[in-house]
């Protein structure tokens, strides 16, 4: 295992003081290990609350800022926070309009989100919760689908909506239509390596891909060939698309790398996405192309892609001022 | 059927199967590691390591505090809820704390009956949190097996000892059992068919948390 690490214990508390000085605009609390805006609550908005295991950098610090959050909380690598970080992060973001707390469907979120919550109402904070489930790969495992990409998507409709004024049950409502209008997919080209295991997920031939994983280095649905990639493409659109609300229109896309993967394939993957699209009747109104929700070191792409009504495409084009996403101010 | 007189699980007890579990976790880390690699993500060994480091750093703190056996494993679950993360915090964590509260409050005076019904409240926490089902392949399919073997044991007048080693063996058959089996909850799920053929990191740790049970209950 090569990285640039001190020590797979420090690795958290070290990033977030990297994090720390890189960003100004955000408040690090290292003893709670839950970065918040600078200027604290905004009086009278709904405070939105995201987090999980860290490892999906920049998800979800940076994403903190004016428009989208106004607290994350990361947990060990690939591992759900605990539900005492959690209520820190709660209390930290609660003007006295509530919290918003946006999860992805994984057991381990979704206990200590729902252990925080509880904790967080005996003080008298006001809690939603919006679950992500948009990762169309192993659907129908039993647990429901995974929470990836539409995250993004979430945290950004959810954070304009909450910068207008709107109330905590608003906020919530958009946040369950946005996550019922994504959908996602990924395919591995290279496993990653989880700092305290030292040594990768999975192991892949040459010309082998992981078609169908998720975003901490299990396995995927199948294994399956390297193929150029509009194949690729083609082949992951096809569940996609199947599991979005049917019709044409307007659509969020984003082309995210998962930690190791090279700009010009994803711009290679948007381009293809973007013909799969406009064949359904699909076009895209606004993209994200990069690196959003990795998976450390994994090499490969996901696609997710929300069929966007004009309230969603007009929030999302407000102005946002995070680390990683920054327009209109 | 004669009972040896080992007493009941007080907080010197509960003391020294805590220890005991820790330093199974510790030994076997590297498997549970490799069995979380093949369905997982690999960090199931880890971060039960990292929970039970914490318990057993506070239990000399909290042998001071004098606290009761029940009292010592609500602090137990609470520990661990804030250490290991995931979703084995919250699942171990309130199993814990169920056996605390139930030991914690009046029930039947026989040491072992009284013990079993800690053991069905933790089995009943991990399933309200967890909505595992038998045969999931998780930690309910060791607790099903090994409560009621406890339970049998103890119903029938067994000492603690030997609930505690049938608990043991019961939980080793359920690792087993959930090699075949096709996971229905937690990660292991997205892997569908693929998640045949592996036991369950959970269900490992937990047997190894009865075992440590049995084998200092036996320790004399």
């Amino acid at each position: 295992m090569k990285k640039l690490i001190n020590s797979a214990e420090s690795l958290v508390s070290d990033v977030l003081r990297g994090m720390a000085i890189a960003h100004p605009g955000l408040r690090v609390d290292h003893a709670t290990r839950v970065i918040a805006r600078a200027g604290g609550p905004v009086p009278g908005k709904v405070g939105l609350v995201s987090g999980g295991g860290s490892g999906h950098e920049p998800l979800h610090g940076g994403f903190v800022g004016r428009g989208m959050l106004d607290a994350a909380v990361p947990g060990e690598v690939f591992t759900s926070p605990t539900p005492d970080r959690i209520l820190a992060a709660l209390r930290s973001a609660d003007s006295g309009s509530g919290v918003l707390q946006i999860v992805k469907n994984y057991s381990g979120d979704r206990l200590n989100f729902a252990m925080a919550a509880e904790l967080a109402a005996d003080e008298g904070h006001e809690v939603r919760t919006v679950v992500v489930d948009d990762d169309v790969a192993g659907a129908d495992g039993g647990a429901g689908r995974r929470g990836t990409g539409a995250t993004v998507f979430v945290e950004r409709i959810c954070g304009a909506l909450a910068e207008e004024g709107a109330d905590l049950a608003a906020v919530a409502e958009a946040g369950e239509r946005v996550n019922a209008a994504s959908r996602s997919i990924a395919i591995a080209l290279s496993p990653c390596t989880a700092p305290a295991v030292g040594r990768p997920g999975f192991e892949l031939g040459p010309d082998e891909i992981e078609f169908g994983v998720g975003i901490h280095g299990e396995p995927g649905l199948r294994r399956e060939p390297l193929r150029p990639a509009r194949e690729l493409v083609a082949r992951a659109m096809e569940p996609l698309l199947a599991g979005l609300p049917p019709g044409g229109g307007e659509s969020l896309v984003m082309v995210n790398g998962l930690g190791a993967t090279p700009l010009q394939e994803l711009y290679v993957v948007l381009h293809e996405t973007a013909g799969v699209l406009r064949e359904g009747g699909l076009n895209i109104a606004h993209s994200l192309v990069g690196n959003y929700v990795t998976a450390l070191d994994m090499a490969g792409v996901s696609i997710t892609v929300c069929r966007a009504d004009a309230p969603m495409l007009a929030l999302w084009a407000a102005p946002v001022n995070t680390p990683v996403l920054r327009w209109g101010c | 059927m004669t009972k040896k007189t080992g007493g009941p699980l007080d907080s010197a007890r509960t003391r020294a199967w805590l220890r005991t579990a820790a330093l199974y976790l510790d030994r076997d880390k590297d498997r549970l590691t490799r069995l979380d690699l093949a369905i997982g993500d690999g960090d199931h060994g880890v971060n039960m390591h990292r929970g039970f480091l914490a318990v057993t750093a506070a239990l000399d703190e909290w042998e001071q505090d004098d606290l009761t056996a029940g009292e010592l494993l609500i602090a137990v679950g609470d520990t661990l809820v804030s250490t290991i993360g995931g979703a084995s915090g919250p699942l171990f964590g309130s199993s814990f704390r169920a056996m605390g509260k139930t030991l914690s409050a009046p029930g039947p005076d026989d040491d072992s009956r009284r013990f079993a019904a800690a053991l069905s409240a933790a089995r009943a926490s991990v399933h309200r949190l967890g909505a595992a089902e038998p045969g999931d392949k998780t930690m309910y399919d060791v607790y099903e097996g090994a409560v009621d073997a406890f339970t049998r044991v103890a119903d029938t007048g067994g000492s603690l000892e030997a609930a505690a080693r049938a608990a043991a063996d019961a939980a080793d058959a359920g690792v087993r059992a959930t090699e075949l089996m096709q996971a229905r909850r937690g990660r292991a799920s997205y892997l569908g068919l693929r998640s045949v053929g592996h036991q369950d990191p959970g269900a490992a740790s937990l047997a190894l948390i009865f075992h440590a049970l049995a084998h200092a209950l036996e320790a004399k």
